[in-house]
Protein backbone atom coordinates (compact mmCIF):
# COMPACT_ATOMS: atom_id res chain seq x y z
CA UNK A 1 0.00 0.00 0.00
CA UNK A 2 1.42 3.40 -0.94
CA UNK A 3 1.55 5.86 1.97
CA UNK A 4 -1.03 8.60 1.63
CA UNK A 5 -0.86 12.26 2.47
CA UNK A 6 -3.32 13.71 4.98
CA UNK A 7 -5.48 15.08 2.20
CA UNK A 8 -6.06 11.58 0.84
CA UNK A 9 -7.31 10.19 4.12
CA UNK A 10 -10.99 9.73 4.86
CA UNK A 11 -12.42 12.30 7.30
CA UNK A 12 -11.58 11.36 10.87
CA UNK A 13 -8.83 9.07 9.53
CA UNK A 14 -11.42 6.32 9.37
CA UNK A 15 -10.11 3.15 7.75
CA UNK A 16 -12.69 2.13 5.18
CA UNK A 17 -11.18 -1.16 4.11
CA UNK A 18 -11.84 -3.82 6.76
CA UNK A 19 -9.07 -6.35 7.18
CA UNK A 20 -6.56 -4.25 5.23
CA UNK A 21 -3.80 -5.58 7.49
CA UNK A 22 -3.61 -8.55 5.11
CA UNK A 23 -1.54 -6.21 2.99
CA UNK A 24 1.07 -6.00 5.72
CA UNK A 25 3.22 -9.11 5.81
CA UNK A 26 4.74 -10.16 9.10
CA UNK A 27 6.55 -13.29 7.95
CA UNK A 28 9.94 -11.56 8.10
CA UNK A 29 9.67 -11.42 11.91
CA UNK A 30 10.28 -15.14 12.02
CA UNK A 31 13.49 -16.62 13.48
CA UNK A 32 12.16 -20.18 13.52
CA UNK A 33 10.04 -21.73 10.81
CA UNK A 34 7.37 -24.31 11.57
CA UNK A 35 7.42 -27.27 9.22
CA UNK A 36 4.30 -29.38 8.83
CA UNK A 37 4.69 -33.13 8.53
CA UNK A 38 1.44 -34.23 7.08
CA UNK A 39 2.09 -37.91 7.76
CA UNK A 40 1.91 -37.27 11.53
CA UNK A 41 -1.10 -34.96 11.37
CA UNK A 42 -4.34 -36.16 12.92
CA UNK A 43 -6.33 -33.13 11.72
CA UNK A 44 -7.24 -32.01 15.23
CA UNK A 45 -6.93 -28.35 14.14
CA UNK A 46 -5.55 -27.19 17.49
CA UNK A 47 -2.74 -25.47 15.59
CA UNK A 48 -5.28 -23.52 13.59
CA UNK A 49 -7.20 -22.55 16.71
CA UNK A 50 -4.27 -21.44 18.81
CA UNK A 51 -2.32 -19.60 16.09
CA UNK A 52 -2.35 -15.90 17.08
CA UNK A 53 -1.57 -14.88 13.53
CA UNK A 54 -4.18 -16.77 11.53
CA UNK A 55 -1.24 -18.26 9.64
CA UNK A 56 -2.48 -21.82 9.32
CA UNK A 57 -4.68 -22.41 6.36
CA UNK A 58 -7.64 -24.74 6.57
CA UNK A 59 -9.54 -25.85 3.48
CA UNK A 60 -12.98 -27.43 3.87
CA UNK A 61 -12.26 -28.28 7.48
CA UNK A 62 -8.88 -29.84 6.69
CA UNK A 63 -5.55 -28.51 7.71
CA UNK A 64 -3.48 -27.15 4.83
CA UNK A 65 -0.07 -25.45 4.65
CA UNK A 66 1.33 -22.66 6.80
CA UNK A 67 0.99 -19.15 5.52
CA UNK A 68 4.62 -18.10 5.72
CA UNK A 69 3.78 -14.56 4.69
CA UNK A 70 2.27 -14.05 8.12
CA UNK A 71 3.65 -16.70 10.49
CA UNK A 72 5.84 -14.95 13.09
CA UNK A 73 7.41 -18.22 14.22
CA UNK A 74 6.16 -18.19 17.83
CA UNK A 75 6.04 -21.99 17.97
CA UNK A 76 2.72 -22.34 19.83
CA UNK A 77 1.42 -24.72 17.15
CA UNK A 78 4.45 -27.00 17.48
CA UNK A 79 4.19 -27.10 21.26
CA UNK A 80 0.45 -27.81 21.28
CA UNK A 81 0.43 -30.27 18.38
CA UNK A 82 -0.43 -33.74 19.69
CA UNK A 83 0.74 -35.48 16.51
CA UNK A 84 0.45 -39.17 15.90
CA UNK A 85 1.83 -41.81 18.28
CA UNK A 86 4.02 -39.29 20.06
CA UNK A 87 5.42 -37.95 16.79
CA UNK A 88 4.70 -34.27 16.31
CA UNK A 89 3.33 -33.06 13.03
CA UNK A 90 5.00 -29.67 13.42
CA UNK A 91 8.68 -29.07 13.89
CA UNK A 92 10.42 -25.74 14.42
CA UNK A 93 13.51 -25.22 12.26
CA UNK A 94 15.85 -22.26 12.46
CA UNK A 95 15.39 -19.86 9.54
CA UNK A 96 18.24 -19.70 7.08
CA UNK A 97 19.37 -23.20 7.86
CA UNK B 1 -22.56 -31.44 18.17
CA UNK B 2 -25.44 -29.36 19.43
CA UNK B 3 -23.27 -26.41 20.32
CA UNK B 4 -21.86 -26.22 16.80
CA UNK B 5 -18.51 -25.89 18.50
CA UNK B 6 -16.35 -28.30 16.57
CA UNK B 7 -13.07 -26.99 15.27
CA UNK B 8 -13.87 -28.37 11.86
CA UNK B 9 -17.03 -26.29 11.62
CA UNK B 10 -15.46 -23.24 13.26
CA UNK B 11 -12.55 -23.33 10.83
CA UNK B 12 -14.96 -22.71 7.96
CA UNK B 13 -15.85 -19.30 9.34
CA UNK B 14 -14.29 -16.13 8.04
CA UNK B 15 -11.49 -14.58 10.11
CA UNK B 16 -12.90 -11.40 11.55
CA UNK B 17 -9.52 -10.55 12.99
CA UNK B 18 -7.07 -11.03 10.16
CA UNK B 19 -3.37 -11.71 10.00
CA UNK B 20 -1.06 -8.82 9.38
CA UNK B 21 -1.67 -7.39 12.85
CA UNK B 22 1.43 -6.44 14.77
CA UNK B 23 0.95 -8.02 18.17
CA UNK B 24 4.18 -9.68 19.37
CA UNK B 25 4.97 -13.17 18.19
CA UNK B 26 3.17 -15.64 20.45
CA UNK B 27 0.95 -13.06 22.16
CA UNK B 28 -2.16 -14.51 23.80
CA UNK B 29 -4.47 -11.59 23.03
CA UNK B 30 -5.16 -12.22 19.31
CA UNK B 31 -6.08 -15.81 20.13
CA UNK B 32 -8.50 -14.60 22.79
CA UNK B 33 -10.14 -12.19 20.33
CA UNK B 34 -10.22 -14.86 17.63
CA UNK B 35 -12.06 -17.24 19.97
CA UNK B 36 -14.51 -14.55 21.07
CA UNK B 37 -15.34 -13.67 17.47
CA UNK B 38 -15.59 -17.33 16.42
CA UNK B 39 -18.22 -17.76 19.13
CA UNK B 40 -20.15 -14.74 17.89
CA UNK B 41 -22.72 -15.65 15.26
CA UNK B 42 -24.02 -12.13 14.80
CA UNK B 43 -22.95 -8.93 13.16
CA UNK B 44 -20.91 -7.26 15.86
CA UNK B 45 -19.57 -3.80 16.62
CA UNK B 46 -16.55 -3.46 18.88
CA UNK B 47 -14.83 -0.71 20.77
CA UNK B 48 -11.29 -1.08 21.99
CA UNK B 49 -9.55 0.66 24.87
CA UNK B 50 -5.97 1.78 24.40
CA UNK B 51 -3.58 -1.08 24.89
CA UNK B 52 -1.52 -3.56 22.89
CA UNK B 53 -4.57 -4.94 21.15
CA UNK B 54 -5.71 -1.55 20.05
CA UNK B 55 -2.44 -0.06 18.89
CA UNK B 56 -1.20 -3.20 17.16
CA UNK B 57 -4.31 -4.25 15.29
CA UNK B 58 -4.91 -0.92 13.61
CA UNK B 59 -1.87 0.98 12.50
CA UNK B 60 -2.47 3.83 10.12
CA UNK B 61 -4.36 2.35 7.18
CA UNK B 62 -3.82 -1.25 8.15
CA UNK B 63 -6.62 -2.68 10.24
CA UNK B 64 -6.89 -6.33 11.15
CA UNK B 65 -10.57 -5.96 12.02
CA UNK B 66 -13.25 -7.03 9.62
CA UNK B 67 -15.99 -5.68 11.85
CA UNK B 68 -16.87 -2.08 12.67
CA UNK B 69 -14.31 -1.24 15.30
CA UNK B 70 -13.87 1.95 17.25
CA UNK B 71 -10.54 3.08 18.58
CA UNK B 72 -11.17 4.74 21.93
CA UNK B 73 -8.97 6.28 24.58
CA UNK B 74 -7.77 4.32 27.57
CA UNK B 75 -10.68 5.17 29.81
CA UNK B 76 -13.76 5.09 27.65
CA UNK B 77 -14.19 1.85 25.70
CA UNK B 78 -17.35 1.07 27.68
CA UNK B 79 -18.69 4.64 27.49
CA UNK B 80 -18.17 4.84 23.73
CA UNK B 81 -19.87 1.55 23.14
CA UNK B 82 -22.74 2.58 25.45
CA UNK B 83 -23.38 5.47 23.09
CA UNK B 84 -23.29 3.28 20.02
CA UNK B 85 -25.59 0.73 21.59
CA UNK B 86 -28.05 3.45 22.61
CA UNK B 87 -28.05 4.83 19.08
CA UNK B 88 -28.71 1.34 17.76
CA UNK B 89 -31.69 0.91 20.07
CA UNK B 90 -33.03 4.25 19.01
CA UNK B 91 -32.67 3.45 15.30
CA UNK B 92 -34.28 0.10 15.85
CA UNK B 93 -37.22 1.66 17.64
CA UNK B 94 -37.70 4.10 14.78
CA UNK B 95 -37.64 1.23 12.28
CA UNK B 96 -34.46 2.45 10.61
CA UNK B 97 -32.56 -0.73 11.31
CA UNK B 98 -33.83 -4.25 11.80
CA UNK B 99 -30.68 -6.33 12.06
CA UNK B 100 -29.79 -8.01 15.34
CA UNK B 101 -26.41 -6.52 16.17
CA UNK B 102 -24.21 -7.36 19.15
CA UNK B 103 -21.75 -5.13 20.95
CA UNK B 104 -18.39 -6.03 22.44
CA UNK B 105 -15.91 -3.77 24.20
CA UNK B 106 -12.33 -5.01 24.47
CA UNK B 107 -9.86 -3.67 26.98
CA UNK B 108 -6.63 -4.86 28.57
CA UNK B 109 -6.27 -4.93 32.32
CA UNK B 110 -4.83 -1.41 32.38
CA UNK B 111 -7.83 -0.09 30.47
CA UNK B 112 -10.27 -2.16 32.49
CA UNK B 113 -9.11 -2.70 36.10
CA UNK B 114 -7.60 0.78 36.34
CA UNK B 115 -8.18 3.57 33.87
CA UNK B 116 -11.51 2.47 32.38
CA UNK B 117 -13.10 1.16 35.55
CA UNK B 118 -15.29 4.19 36.05
CA UNK B 119 -16.79 4.14 32.56
CA UNK B 120 -17.13 0.36 32.70
CA UNK B 121 -18.94 0.55 36.03
CA UNK B 122 -21.23 3.22 34.59
CA UNK B 123 -22.06 1.23 31.48
CA UNK B 124 -22.85 -1.87 33.53
CA UNK B 125 -25.01 0.07 35.98
CA UNK B 126 -26.95 1.75 33.16
CA UNK B 127 -27.63 -1.69 31.77
CA UNK B 128 -26.35 -1.40 28.22
CA UNK B 129 -26.74 -4.53 26.16
CA UNK B 130 -23.10 -5.41 25.57
CA UNK B 131 -20.29 -7.72 26.57
CA UNK B 132 -17.22 -6.12 28.03
CA UNK B 133 -14.20 -8.34 27.57
CA UNK B 134 -11.04 -7.76 29.51
CA UNK B 135 -7.98 -9.55 28.14
CA UNK B 136 -5.94 -9.68 31.29
CA UNK B 137 -2.17 -9.98 30.93
CA UNK B 138 -1.46 -8.48 34.32
CA UNK B 139 0.35 -5.22 33.59
CA UNK B 140 0.69 -2.29 31.19
CA UNK B 141 2.59 -4.34 28.67
CA UNK B 142 2.23 -1.96 25.75
CA UNK B 143 4.09 0.87 27.46
CA UNK B 144 6.81 -1.33 28.94
CA UNK B 145 5.46 -3.57 31.70
CA UNK B 146 4.29 -1.17 34.38
CA UNK B 147 2.26 -2.63 37.24
CA UNK B 148 -1.53 -2.46 37.13
CA UNK B 149 -4.07 -3.46 39.74
CA UNK B 150 -4.22 -6.80 37.89
CA UNK B 151 -0.53 -7.51 38.43
CA UNK B 152 -0.24 -10.56 40.66
CA UNK B 153 1.41 -10.57 44.06
CA UNK B 154 5.18 -10.94 43.80
CA UNK B 155 5.47 -10.15 40.08
CA UNK B 156 8.39 -8.11 38.84
CA UNK B 157 7.42 -5.11 36.72
CA UNK B 158 9.29 -1.94 35.82
CA UNK B 159 7.36 0.04 38.45
CA UNK B 160 7.63 -2.58 41.18
CA UNK B 161 11.02 -4.01 40.27
CA UNK B 162 12.25 -7.01 42.19
CA UNK B 163 15.60 -6.29 43.78
CA UNK B 164 17.22 -5.62 47.11
CA UNK B 165 14.51 -3.17 48.21
CA UNK B 166 11.31 -5.02 47.29
CA UNK B 167 10.68 -8.53 45.99
CA UNK B 168 8.31 -7.39 43.22
CA UNK B 169 4.72 -6.33 43.76
CA UNK B 170 3.68 -6.41 47.39
CA UNK B 171 -0.04 -6.06 46.79
CA UNK B 172 -2.44 -8.69 45.53
CA UNK B 173 -4.39 -8.24 42.34
CA UNK B 174 -7.88 -6.98 42.68
CA UNK B 175 -10.67 -9.37 41.91
CA UNK B 176 -12.32 -7.58 39.05
CA UNK B 177 -14.63 -10.40 38.02
CA UNK B 178 -16.23 -10.31 41.46
CA UNK B 179 -16.36 -6.52 41.41
CA UNK B 180 -18.27 -6.65 38.16
CA UNK B 181 -20.57 -9.35 39.51
CA UNK B 182 -21.25 -7.06 42.48
CA UNK B 183 -22.90 -4.69 40.00
CA UNK B 184 -25.65 -7.31 39.92
CA UNK B 185 -25.31 -7.67 36.19
CA UNK B 186 -26.91 -10.77 34.68
CA UNK B 187 -23.62 -12.39 33.67
CA UNK B 188 -19.99 -12.22 34.73
CA UNK B 189 -17.47 -14.92 33.91
CA UNK B 190 -13.83 -15.82 33.86
CA UNK B 191 -12.25 -17.78 30.99
CA UNK B 192 -8.93 -18.86 29.54
CA UNK B 193 -7.83 -19.54 25.94
CA UNK B 194 -6.45 -22.94 27.01
CA UNK B 195 -10.05 -24.02 27.64
CA UNK B 196 -11.44 -22.82 24.36
CA UNK B 197 -14.73 -24.68 24.49
CA UNK B 198 -15.51 -23.25 27.92
CA UNK B 199 -14.55 -19.78 26.68
CA UNK B 200 -16.70 -19.99 23.57
CA UNK B 201 -19.69 -21.38 25.41
CA UNK B 202 -19.50 -18.46 27.79
CA UNK B 203 -19.37 -15.96 24.95
CA UNK B 204 -22.32 -17.65 23.24
CA UNK B 205 -24.30 -17.63 26.45
CA UNK B 206 -23.44 -14.00 27.12
CA UNK B 207 -24.72 -12.96 23.69
CA UNK B 208 -28.10 -14.54 24.41
CA UNK B 209 -28.52 -12.68 27.69
CA UNK B 210 -29.97 -9.19 27.47
CA UNK B 211 -28.16 -6.48 29.35
CA UNK B 212 -24.61 -5.87 30.51
CA UNK B 213 -22.18 -8.79 30.60
CA UNK B 214 -18.58 -8.96 31.69
CA UNK B 215 -15.88 -11.51 30.88
CA UNK B 216 -12.38 -11.58 32.23
CA UNK B 217 -10.09 -13.66 30.01
CA UNK B 218 -6.52 -14.54 30.88
CA UNK B 219 -4.16 -13.45 28.13
CA UNK B 220 -0.52 -14.52 28.40
CA UNK B 221 2.07 -11.95 27.35
CA UNK B 222 5.50 -13.43 26.80
CA UNK B 223 7.14 -9.99 26.83
CA UNK B 224 5.85 -9.02 30.24
CA UNK B 225 5.69 -12.48 31.74
CA UNK B 226 9.26 -13.03 30.62
CA UNK B 227 8.39 -16.39 29.17
CA UNK B 228 8.83 -18.12 25.82
CA UNK B 229 6.96 -17.17 22.68
CA UNK B 230 5.42 -20.63 22.41
CA UNK B 231 3.89 -21.06 25.85
CA UNK B 232 0.74 -18.92 25.96
CA UNK B 233 -1.58 -21.92 25.87
CA UNK B 234 0.56 -24.05 28.21
CA UNK B 235 0.78 -21.24 30.75
CA UNK B 236 -2.90 -20.41 30.64
CA UNK B 237 -3.62 -24.10 31.21
CA UNK B 238 -1.34 -24.09 34.26
CA UNK B 239 -3.06 -20.93 35.51
CA UNK B 240 -6.37 -22.78 35.41
CA UNK B 241 -5.07 -26.07 36.81
CA UNK B 242 -3.39 -24.33 39.73
CA UNK B 243 -6.61 -22.41 40.45
CA UNK B 244 -4.71 -19.16 40.07
CA UNK B 245 -7.26 -18.45 37.33
CA UNK B 246 -10.38 -20.48 38.11
CA UNK B 247 -12.99 -20.84 35.39
CA UNK B 248 -16.40 -19.85 36.65
CA UNK B 249 -19.46 -17.80 35.87
CA UNK B 250 -21.91 -15.82 37.94
CA UNK B 251 -25.30 -15.82 36.30
CA UNK B 252 -28.06 -13.84 38.00
CA UNK B 253 -26.08 -13.98 41.22
CA UNK B 254 -25.58 -17.74 41.08
CA UNK B 255 -21.95 -18.83 41.03
CA UNK B 256 -20.96 -21.89 39.05
CA UNK B 257 -17.48 -23.31 38.66
CA UNK B 258 -17.35 -24.41 35.03
CA UNK B 259 -14.14 -26.40 35.25
CA UNK B 260 -12.55 -28.13 38.23
CA UNK B 261 -8.98 -29.30 37.69
CA UNK B 262 -8.60 -33.04 38.11
CA UNK B 263 -5.48 -32.38 40.10
CA UNK B 264 -4.81 -28.94 41.54
CA UNK B 265 -1.17 -28.23 40.75
CA UNK B 266 1.00 -25.93 42.91
CA UNK B 267 0.88 -22.34 41.69
CA UNK B 268 4.70 -22.50 41.48
CA UNK B 269 4.29 -24.62 38.35
CA UNK B 270 2.49 -21.74 36.69
CA UNK B 271 5.04 -19.23 37.97
CA UNK B 272 8.30 -21.10 37.41
CA UNK B 273 8.50 -20.71 33.60
CA UNK B 274 7.92 -16.96 33.95
CA UNK B 275 10.86 -14.62 34.46
CA UNK B 276 8.63 -12.10 36.26
CA UNK B 277 8.50 -14.55 39.19
CA UNK B 278 12.10 -15.76 38.99
CA UNK B 279 13.16 -14.01 42.21
CA UNK B 280 10.45 -15.81 44.16
CA UNK B 281 12.42 -19.01 43.80
CA UNK B 282 15.41 -17.56 45.69
CA UNK B 283 15.63 -18.76 49.32
CA UNK B 284 15.11 -15.26 50.79
CA UNK B 285 11.75 -14.89 49.03
CA UNK B 286 10.36 -18.26 49.95
CA UNK B 287 7.86 -16.58 52.27
CA UNK B 288 6.36 -14.64 49.38
CA UNK B 289 5.97 -17.72 47.20
CA UNK B 290 4.22 -19.34 50.15
CA UNK B 291 2.00 -16.30 50.54
CA UNK B 292 1.01 -16.53 46.87
CA UNK B 293 0.06 -20.20 47.27
CA UNK B 294 -1.92 -19.43 50.44
CA UNK B 295 -3.79 -16.70 48.68
CA UNK B 296 -4.66 -18.94 45.73
CA UNK B 297 -5.88 -21.66 48.12
CA UNK B 298 -7.95 -19.21 50.12
CA UNK B 299 -9.61 -17.71 47.05
CA UNK B 300 -10.30 -21.13 45.55
CA UNK B 301 -11.93 -22.28 48.78
CA UNK B 302 -14.00 -19.14 48.92
CA UNK B 303 -15.13 -19.63 45.33
CA UNK B 304 -16.10 -23.24 46.00
CA UNK B 305 -18.19 -22.11 48.97
CA UNK B 306 -19.89 -19.46 46.88
CA UNK B 307 -20.62 -22.05 44.21
CA UNK B 308 -22.17 -24.37 46.79
CA UNK B 309 -24.43 -21.68 48.16
CA UNK B 310 -25.59 -21.03 44.60
S1 LIG C 1 -2.03 -29.56 15.79
FE1 LIG C 1 -0.69 -31.04 14.72
S2 LIG C 1 -1.96 -32.89 14.47
FE2 LIG C 1 -3.36 -31.18 14.94
S3 LIG C 1 -3.99 -30.39 12.92
FE3 LIG C 1 -2.22 -29.19 13.56
S4 LIG C 1 -0.45 -30.22 12.63
FE4 LIG C 1 -2.17 -31.67 12.58
S1 LIG D 1 3.61 -6.79 24.86
FE1 LIG D 1 2.56 -8.66 25.52
S2 LIG D 1 0.34 -8.25 25.33
FE2 LIG D 1 1.48 -6.69 24.14
S3 LIG D 1 1.51 -7.51 22.03
FE3 LIG D 1 3.42 -8.14 23.07
S4 LIG D 1 2.99 -10.18 23.92
FE4 LIG D 1 1.01 -9.23 23.42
Amino acid sequence: MKPKGWKDLAPGAVVLEGGSAVNFKTGSWRAFRPVWKEENCIQCLFCWLYCPDMAIKVKDGKRAEFDYDFCKGCGICALECPGKKGKKAIEMVEEGK
Amino acid sequence: MATGLTLKELSKKEDRLTHGHRMCSGCGAPTVVKMVLLATDYPVIASNATGCLEVSTCISEYTAWKIPWIHTAFENAAATLSGVETMYRSLKKRGMIDKEIKFIAFGGDGGTYDIGLQSLSGAMERGHDMIYICYDNGAYMNTGIQRSSATPLGADTTTCPAGSVIPGKLRSRKDLTKIMAAHNIPYAAQASPSHWMDLMKKVKKAHEIKGPKFMNILSPCNRGWRSKTNDSITLSKLAVNSCYWPLYEIEDGVTKITYTPKEKVPVAEFMKPQGRFKHLFAPENEWLLKAVQEEVDKEWEKLQKEAKCG
